[in-house]
């Protein structure tokens, strides 16, 4: 294989990888939010976006509601499992050992999984919606990948905006460091985790969104996505939304790359030899603190 | 007329320990109160069961006529009662005046607006000598900094009753007068009534009203500064150097005020 610098389809697969990237980094942004603010690591992230896939899904197809309303829908939808997530399961637990809010998690995720085979059953669905491709000189990039990359950025600026400009954005910033004092300051821990919660879950839900787009709907979905995006926040450093960010593009280039090179399956193999050998050099993530 | 607080039958029990033992104090409007005595004499679990961070065994905490016992800490902040912690505790990833501002906004009674919020936040700061440059970082600070962002925080939530926690530890002998001139401001310019326990006994004797003395769990003197200081149970528990400290400094107040 010719290795050269100007190949039209060298290029278009590094941008293939930076639009996988940004799929990526909006799906480790709803995960790393709940685990910086709350310290809890929600195992059945992916579950929740299978769910919202659904939903939007069914809205979609089966009942024809328009697809921006059916998307909004599956965000809230989403936001509201989460918020449940958080109020029924993680709750009741959170001050126990780490480990039983992931067994707990991790439980949900069966569940969902086992609920969606049952209920939808195994059957693969397409929304069957396609926005073509978009041409440039030899190089071709289907329209909903690019649509997805830029609502990724679109909603971390917005995210970065919450956190940074409004009050409650702020708060939860500060319980993320100390959730004992911030009762002093009037402010109620179990509300906060709550609207964290749903934002987590409103996150996914947006995820959901744009995954329906480019890929077929079954209960194992979550698998697709679950494992990658775990260790794209670990890879970044657990709870750090800035590391995540950066983790995901480097994984994405790996997994473009590898499928360039030979196949995507080795660029997998790439990206998670690359993952270990990381842990072994900076266990605490890319921008994760040594604590 | 009725006390602001008041405290009656106070206990609180962990397991066989006992480290509150039915205190009864009142404290009134505007006043400064001293709550001392020696290490695990149940300062902190006091300030702790009138802050809410723990429930009594029994007894009751009556603010302004209503009961508010066992109320959690968020309902304390918003019935108006604010504390501060020994050691300072401030979010610091936050900068100095977003630190204020959360507890400006969250911490008041009724729903402010933000503009009502960043104005109480650098009221607050201006109010504890601190700067209210949007930019300050938390680490820029000294200890006596962050001592008074912890002051600053509490008064963001506009209480009418703060509860000071052991403020001077780990401040040189100037910052200490300072302070102690902080906490007689606050109260001569806000009103705001003061319950301040402290180990180091002489700077506080000179600025409080009246002191209620703790040893055990139990109080064992209560009274006006000059009385306590000279009152033999309370040199038995502060032998030494600090009971000489204490009457010196009572000295110099009354000296100062004749």
């Amino acid at each position: 294989m010719e290795f050269s610098i100007t190949d039209p389809f060298l290029w278009e697969t590094v941008i293939q990888g930076l639009l996988f990237g940004g799929v990526l980094a909006l799906l480790s942004l709803g995960l790393n939010i709940i685990f910086g603010v709350i310290d809890v690591v929600w195992i059945c992230y992916a579950e929740l976006i299978m769910i919202g896939m659904y939903a939007i899904y069914f809205l979609y197809a089966d009942y024809g509601v328009p697809l921006p309303l059916a998307f909004i829908a599956g965000i809230l939808t989403v936001a509201l499992l989460g918020a449940a997530l958080h109020h029924f399961i993680i709750r009741p637990i959170l001050h126990t050992e780490p480990i039983n809010q992931l067994l707990v998690t991790g439980g949900v995720l069966f569940f969902l999984q086992g609920f969606a085979t049952l209920v939808f059953s195994v059957e693969f669905r397409n929304l069957g919606v396609s926005f073509g491709s978009f041409a440039a000189g030899d190089m071709f990039f289907p329209i909903s990948r690019m649509l997805a990359f830029a609502v990724s950025l679109v909603a971390v600026v917005v995210l970065w905006l919450f956190l940074k400009r409004t009050f409650l954005g702020t708060a939860i910033r500060a319980i993320s460091q100390d959730r004992e004092i911030m009762p002093l300051m009037g402010v109620s821990p179990q509300k906060i985790y709550l609207v964290t919660s749903a934002l987590g879950g409103g996150l996914a839900g947006l995820g959901a969104c744009l995954l329906v787009l480019l890929y077929d709907i079954h209960p194992a979905i979550g698998l697709t996505f679950g494992p990658i995006t775990f260790m794209v926040c670990v890879l970044g450093g657990l709870g750090n939304m800035i590391g995540g960010f950066i983790a995901a593009f480097i994984f994405a280039e790996f997994i473009a790359l590898g499928g360039f090179y030979a196949e995507v399956e080795w660029g997998y193999v790439m990206a998670f030899v690359f993952f270990i050998v990381m842990m072994f050099i900076r266990p605490q993530g890319i921008m994760g603190s040594k604590s | 007329m009725s006390a602001m607080l008041q405290v009656r039958d106070l206990t609180k029990k962990f397991g066989g320990f006992t480290a509150v033992d039915r205190i009864e104090f009142d404290l009134n409007e505007g006043e400064i109160l001293g709550l001392i005595g020696p290490n695990g004499s149940g300062k902190s679990t006091t300030f702790n069961l009138i802050a809410g961070a723990l429930t009594p065994t029994a007894g009751s905490i009556t603010l302004e006529g209503r009961d508010i016992t066992g109320l959690a800490p968020t309902q304390v902040c918003h019935k108006g009662i604010a504390r501060t912690y020994q050691i300072p505790r401030p979010f610091r990833k936050l900068t100095v005046l977003e630190n204020v501002a959360v507890a400006a906004y969250y911490g008041a009674n009724q729903l402010i607006s933000r503009d009502e919020a960043w104005r109480l936040a650098e009221d607050a700061l201006e109010l504890t000598q601190l700067s209210s440059d949007p930019r300050a970082r938390v680490d820029g600070l000294g200890a006596a900094g962050l001592k008074k962002l912890e002051l600053a925080r509490a008064l963001a939530t506009q209480p009418r009753l703060l509860l000071a926690d052991e403020s001077l530890g780990g401040l040189d002998e100037k910052e200490m007068d300072q302070a102690a001139d902080m906490l007689s401001d606050i109260r001569r310019e806000r009103g705001i009534t003061i319950i301040w326990v402290e180990h180091i006994m002489g700077v506080l004797m000179r600025v409080v009203d009246r002191c209620v003395v703790l040893d055990h769990g139990e109080i064992i003197a209560a009274g006006l500064p000059q009385d306590v200081a000279h009152d033999p149970k309370v040199i038995e528990v502060y032998l030494g150097s600090d009971a000489e400290a204490l009457q010196t400094q009572v000295a110099g107040r009354v000296a100062g005020s004749a």
